[in-house]
């Protein structure tokens, strides 16, 4: 345990050292003067619409760059043969990897409260502290595909064009759904139920990550905490998924 | 010796020359929900943002008069499906775009204010209080001014609702020009807190400022006629 919470240590270090908080920093305060801009183009709601850009763009923003640290984070540790000296000492495979988690999702974390931060003198503290958690939580899922995504390539190009695919679909797997069963198309088409059956396989396991960290949480005044119970439930079903499958393609690889 | 090139090949292009881009028809809604990434307030808000920076494209001014408002009323009503709370469109609708001086445009703009006015009346009331004024001064169409009135004392029924607002039907029978009208609106919705905004707050002042000086002008032409 001790040495899973190094390796935990180190990756947060890590992250220090390459200055990835304060990127994320620049990126905020760069996004909060865009939201000033449009606070001032509107002629109404302009605190609704600030907010609106800034959550919206800063959730997207903060996404991209924790996958791309945690990519480049894990493609250079492969390539200097950092995983190969850590598993050489007297550590498993899944204490390294547990290790790297855990560490990812400490950075999630991080991050997750340093947005939250920033929008809390934007919209009422509840909304922010429930689109805080459920941001966290989107991270941190996203972190664990980007590690099983770089175990598994080992490059960065493919495992980042995948992960970032698979946010965009995930995100809008719902309306997808919505929009294959529409009833403008023939239903008697092959072509309509074969993709009505993709895009229902596809919404069987992805995550329905389009109810996760709203805007309306944040501009359309307070919402219940229950809500957090879906972003809870399906970060830590679809969380450990990914843990398992990180894992086999861990202990499956030569190293 | 490139750079160079590249220079004078840059210098050999035509200057660019603004052509104004007619709207096109908006994008079917589960296009846009899928578009919007799980997210449809912050998309719809930049759709608000996009629509209403449209008629001031790159070198170009298009007057409200050439646009098609079949297109921009299928626009606002997008963004209120994609997010119903917010009440930019319908200020748009009521303040922006109806305030043509195309009487077939004003009454399409006030109809889809009050088309979307039944499907949230105890928010969406003021707009309809400001249809029921353009319909008495602009379209001077009394029977439909008390016809928003009425529906306004019908059915904006909420507490929050100002008791001024039910009681327009009053209101609109009295012997008041525009810009009275406007004026008693103005400052029984900043009286009730309707309009906190200090934007939208500068942006009713002008309009009202504009109605002043629409009527004062009319006034001294009318004094100056034999």
């Amino acid at each position: 345990m001790s040495k899973v919470l190094a390796i935990a240590q180190f990756t947060l270090l890590e992250a220090l050292r390459t200055r990835v908080l304060w990127l994320v920093l620049a990126m905020l305060v760069l996004l909060g003067l865009g939201s000033l801009f449009v606070q001032h183009v509107a002629i109404t709601e302009t605190g609704r619409l600030q907010t609106g850009f800034l959550a919206a763009s800063a959730r997207m923003g903060v996404i991209f760059v924790l996958c791309l640290h945690v990519a480049s984070s894990m493609v250079r540790e492969f390539n200097d043969k950092g995983v190969d000296l850590l598993l050489s000492l007297d550590l498993p495979r899944a204490g390294y990897f547990f290790g790297k988690l855990l560490g990812f999702a400490g950075l999630a974390l991080i991050i997750a409260a340093m947005t939250s931060l920033a929008l809390a003198c934007l919209a009422p503290l509840s909304g922010v502290a429930l689109w805080g958690m459920s941001l966290a939580c989107e991270l941190m899922l996203m972190s664990a595909l980007t590690l099983f995504c770089i175990i598994t390539f080992v490059q960065i190009m493919p495992a980042v064009s995948f992960v970032f695919g698979f946010y965009l679909l995930a995100r809008s797997i719902a309306a997808v759904k919505l929009l294959s069963g529409s009833q403008l198309l023939n239903p008697n088409a092959w072509t309509t139920k074969l993709t009505g059956w993709l895009v229902d396989g596809l919404a069987t396991i992805l995550p329905d990550l389009g109810r996760f960290t709203q805007t309306g949480w944040l501009v359309n005044g307070p919402e219940a905490m229950s809500v957090l119970g879906f972003v809870v439930l399906q970060t830590c079903v679809y969380g450990l998924l990914l843990v398992l499958a990180g894992l086999y393609d861990l202990y499956r690889k030569n190293l | 010796m490139l750079l160079l090139s590249q220079i004078t090949f840059a210098a050999m292009q035509p200057r660019p020359t603004a052509a104004a881009q007619a709207l096109r028809d908006a994008p079917p809604l589960p296009v846009l929900r899928a578009s919007s990434l799980g997210d449809p307030i912050a998309l719809a808000q930049g759709l608000t943002l996009y629509l209403q920076a449209f008629d001031n494209q790159p070198g170009i001014s298009i007057p409200f008069l050439d646009m098609d408002y079949a297109k921009v009323q299928s626009w606002l009503a997008r963004i209120l499906e994609l997010d119903p709370i917010g009440q930019y469109p319908l200020l748009m609708a009521a303040q922006v775009y109806g305030q043509v001086s195309d009487e077939a445009k004003q009454r399409k703009m006030i109809e889809f204010v009050e088309s979307q006015f039944h499907a949230d009346p105890n928010r969406r009331w003021p707009w309809l209080a400001h249809a029921a004024i353009m319909a008495k001064h602009r379209l001077h169409d009394l029977p439909l001014a008390l016809r928003y009135a009425k529906l306004l004392r019908e059915h904006a029924t909420d507490s929050s609702v100002p008791t001024w607002a039910r009681q327009m039907e009053i209101f609109l029978h009295e012997d008041m020009g525009e810009y009275e009208s406007a004026k008693v609106m103005l400052g029984g919705l900043l009286h009730s807190g309707t309009v906190t905004d200090p934007h939208e707050i500068h942006f009713l002042m002008g309009r009202l400022e504009q109605l002043e000086a629409a009527e004062k002008s009319s006034s001294t032409s009318k004094k100056r006629l034999p």
